[in-house]
């Protein structure tokens, strides 16, 4: 059914409609509406048998999950920059106990300096945790890719984190459809558990492994996520056919067949890019040939189909949140391996951290510099240079510098920096 | 897969008395008893945390009728019991991390929760208990614990407390006795050992959720330990058992010596065993031959700094002065012991 909908309830209608059995979580921003949201579904018994728990950190959030979905039960949790930081341990506990749970990433920045808004630093934190990542370019997308999530972990035993952009994704209303309880039922059949805690058929999950078979129960991890490489855009595929929409598979193209310039991206960016290369082209397609390449399977990376999508281009640009502190994108890096070899012209362009708006305007100005090939192979879109200068000159000055509150707001001209 | 029970000519404490009538014999004493942690394991020997999980577990197992779940912290209990590709847990058992093994249990209680709904039940038959050493416990798993606690979730929760980090190589934890030795509480400088006033009494902390069950237990006394086990399975909710378990090799006592340590324990006051319901004291084990603290702590290496050279009479008169506290605390002596 269509709704005008928060982006937050879009998925905690989904998640619900998946059917868990336990649902365990610690607020956040900007996770809060979507656990607000299920725990009144939960409360007012729409959701039953389902348990709801409210836990002291999301250290415990994941430790229950891991508990209840080792029980058997189809477990939810969601969590957002610090919070997923705090579980990290459970986080890869998860995965290697090989536990299909599902958990939403309403994606933030992470401090220090403490900052609630949306980029992609706290799912890319979590990396190489075993975890499938898919990334929602929308809220359509986000809603979907649950009842998908669900599937694919439970098939696979593996987790699977959806991340989908705090606020921008969270807090906005937009148009879904929220599909119908019997066509989720239909397209997600119960959990049937591989491995589980039964009094009938006792095991011991968890056991202590030592040098002569680690490395084989990590390549397992691995090999797990190669034949995730197949199953997600089966899943895609399969749910396009029962509902009508293609959300979700590795990763998807716009005007890429004759672009020479490809920008990759995750998460809703996506959306702005399409805009932004639109406007370039022109209504006359007569503008630089530029396309866009949306990763919404980020781990396990689809390394195959980037390079078909990106390998008869002429240059690339990587558009990501999140950057690598003493490297560069950490997107990047994964895309690059992706086109070893094939000798493209590579970009690298960090924006949006913290929340920074990206607007039309700067990624306009950004890849009539790219296709002219003049951009900077790391470039941190609207940055403030001057600010950055100033500061390493009284870092170089003074021993005590610091980024000052005091001094960042003088030079942002946000405060009077003489006294009458 | 199954091991069959074995029965070791050790003594009547630690078979369950044989001589008694069956309905008053101990768990251990049944070759019918589920044996949950089977024999092959790879613990030390005189091991007080085997030594109690096995009938802690036992017991469990029965009062269940063998419908029974474990989630268990990282620790030496853990690390003795799965080398992979091997297990000596007969029961459906789980080890996630060091820190969460209270809200693994809470996980499990609320799947079984649901599966019994679904079933068309109030409670599931099946049972949950979580274990840990009392460093996962007492410090890294605390705040899921009291989280376990203050939601009521239905978990028995068992505490193996050795008095220190034994699997990493006996370093201090906050349930580790002032003036003890560890590896980061060395016998060096004016106040070798340990710090006085520092640690946590967490039957007290756990008293203080108001859960429905409390209770302290040692390997001495494993009739009681049952008894207490068999207790707590009769009440749901969050229920907390904490059980002093001697380790041989982290208080440096002879591996022979485990029981007898654990009663000095209790007979000092320095381990005062109590039960408690809804935060209050309702019963209390009698100290039967009170002896001073001395007598606990010279065989112990741990403490040998106190008795070397001049010695450290202080210290130990301030240990005796904190068991002397126990024993007015939970009125631990008969007025006519007292007054003795």
């Amino acid at each position: 059914m269509l709704k005008q909908i928060e982006g937050s309830q879009a998925v905690a209608q989904t998640v619900a409609l998946s059917r868990p059995e336990v649902i365990c979580a610690y607020p956040i921003s900007p996770q809060t509406h979507i656990v607000e949201g299920l725990g009144e579904l939960v409360k007012s018994g729409a959701l039953a048998p389902c348990e709801f728990i409210n836990v002291e950190s999301e250290f415990a959030a994941m430790s229950v999950a891991i508990g209840s979905s080792a029980a058997g039960a189809r477990t939810y949790t969601a969590t957002a920059s610090q919070g997923l930081l705090f579980m990290a341990e459970a986080v890869y506990n998860a995965s290697g106990l090989g536990l299909p749970i599902v958990m939403t990433v309403a994606n933030r920045a992470i401090g220090a300096p403490i900052n609630i808004w949306n980029d992609h630093s706290d799912s890319m934190s979590q990396r190489d945790c075993g975890w499938i990542q898919l990334f929602a370019a929308h809220n359509q997308e986000a809603a979907d890719l649950h009842i998908q999530a669900f599937k694919l972990a439970e098939e696979l035993s593996m987790p699977v984190m959806v991340c989908m952009d705090g606020f921008i994704l969270t807090h906005a209303v937009e148009r879904v459809d929220i599909p119908a309880q019997n066509e989720v039922d239909a397209f997600l059949p119960p959990y049937e558990p591989r491995q589980v805690l039964d009094v009938n058929e006792p095991v011991s999950i968890g056991a202590m492994v030592g040098p002569e078979a680690f490395m084989e129960v990590r390549y397992l991890a691995h090999a797990k996520q190669l034949m995730a490489l197949d199953r997600i855009p089966q899943i895609a595929a399969e749910f396009a056919e029962r509902f009508g929409r293609t959300t979700g598979g590795l990763v998807r193209g716009y005007r890429c067949q004759d672009a020479d310039t490809i920008v990759v991206a995750l998460g809703s960016v996506i959306g702005t890019l399409k805009d932004t290369v639109d406007e370039l082209r022109g209504p006359a397609d007569d503008g630089p040939r530029i396309g866009v390449l949306g990763i919404h399977s980020f781990r396990p990376f689809p390394l195959a189909a980037v390079r078909a999508a990106l390998e008869q281009a002429k240059r690339v640009v990587v558009l990501e949140k999140s950057f690598s502190v003493g490297l560069g994108g950490v997107v990047s890096t994964d895309v690059r391996l992706a086109l070893s070899g094939l000798g493209l012209q590579g970009y690298t362009v960090i924006a949006g951290l913290g929340g920074r708006a990206i607007t039309k305007a700067s990624l306009a100005r950004m890849l009539r510099e790219a296709v002219a090939d003049r951009l900077p192979p790391l470039t941190f879109l609207d940055l403030d240079e001057r600010i950055v200068k100033r500061q390493l000159e009284r870092e170089a000055a003074t021993r005590r510098s610091g980024p000052i509150a005091e001094n960042l707001l003088r030079d942002l001209g946000t405060v009077a920096s003489k006294v009458s | 897969m199954h091991q069959p029970v074995k029965f070791y000519q050790t003594g009547t404490f630690t078979v369950g008395n044989r001589l008694l009538a069956p309905e008053q014999r101990s768990v251990q004493a049944s070759t019918e008893r589920s044996n949950s942690l089977n024999s092959g394991h790879r613990a030390c020997q005189g091991c007080g945390e085997a030594l109690g999980a096995r009938y802690a577990v036992d017991a469990a197992m029965r009062a269940t009728g063998n419908q029974l779940i474990a989630a268990n912290a990282t620790g030496c209990l853990e690390v003795f019991s799965t080398p992979y590709p091997e297990t000596s847990w007969q029961l459906p058992w789980i080890h996630s991390l060091f820190g969460n093994a209270a809200a693994v249990g809470t996980g499990i209680a609320a799947a079984l929760k649901v599966k019994a709904i679904k079933a068309g039940a109030e409670h599931s038959p099946v049972r949950v208990i979580a274990q840990g050493g009392d460093g996962g416990t007492t410090d890294i798993g605390f705040g899921c614990l009291s989280g376990m606690f203050e939601r009521n979730d239905d978990v028995l929760y068992l505490c193996y407390d050795n008095e220190a980090y034994m699997n990493t190589g006996v370093q201090r934890s906050s349930a580790t006795p002032p003036a003890a030795r560890t590896a980061t509480t060395m016998a060096v400088g004016a106040h070798p050992g340990a710090e006085f006033g520092q640690g946590k009494n967490l039957p007290l902390i756990a008293m203080a959720h108001e859960i429905p069950y409390v209770a302290t237990a040692t390997v001495a006394d494993l009739r009681d330990l049952e008894a207490k086990v068999e207790k707590a399975m009769s009440i749901h909710g969050a229920r907390y058992l904490h059980i002093l378990v001697p380790c041989p090799l982290g208080w440096g006592a002879a591996s022979h010596d485990t029981i007898r340590l654990a009663r000095l324990a209790r007979e000092t006051g320095i381990f005062p065993v109590f039960e408690a319901e809804h935060g209050e004291v309702t019963a209390v084990t009698k100290i039967r031959r009170h002896v001073p603290v001395e007598e606990y702590l010279r065989p112990q290496k741990r403490f040998a700094h106190l008795f070397s050279g001049n010695g450290h009479p202080e210290t130990i008169a301030r240990i005796q002065a904190d068991a002397d506290r126990n024993i007015r605390r939970f009125k631990l002596l008969d007025e006519a012991q007292q007054e003795a």
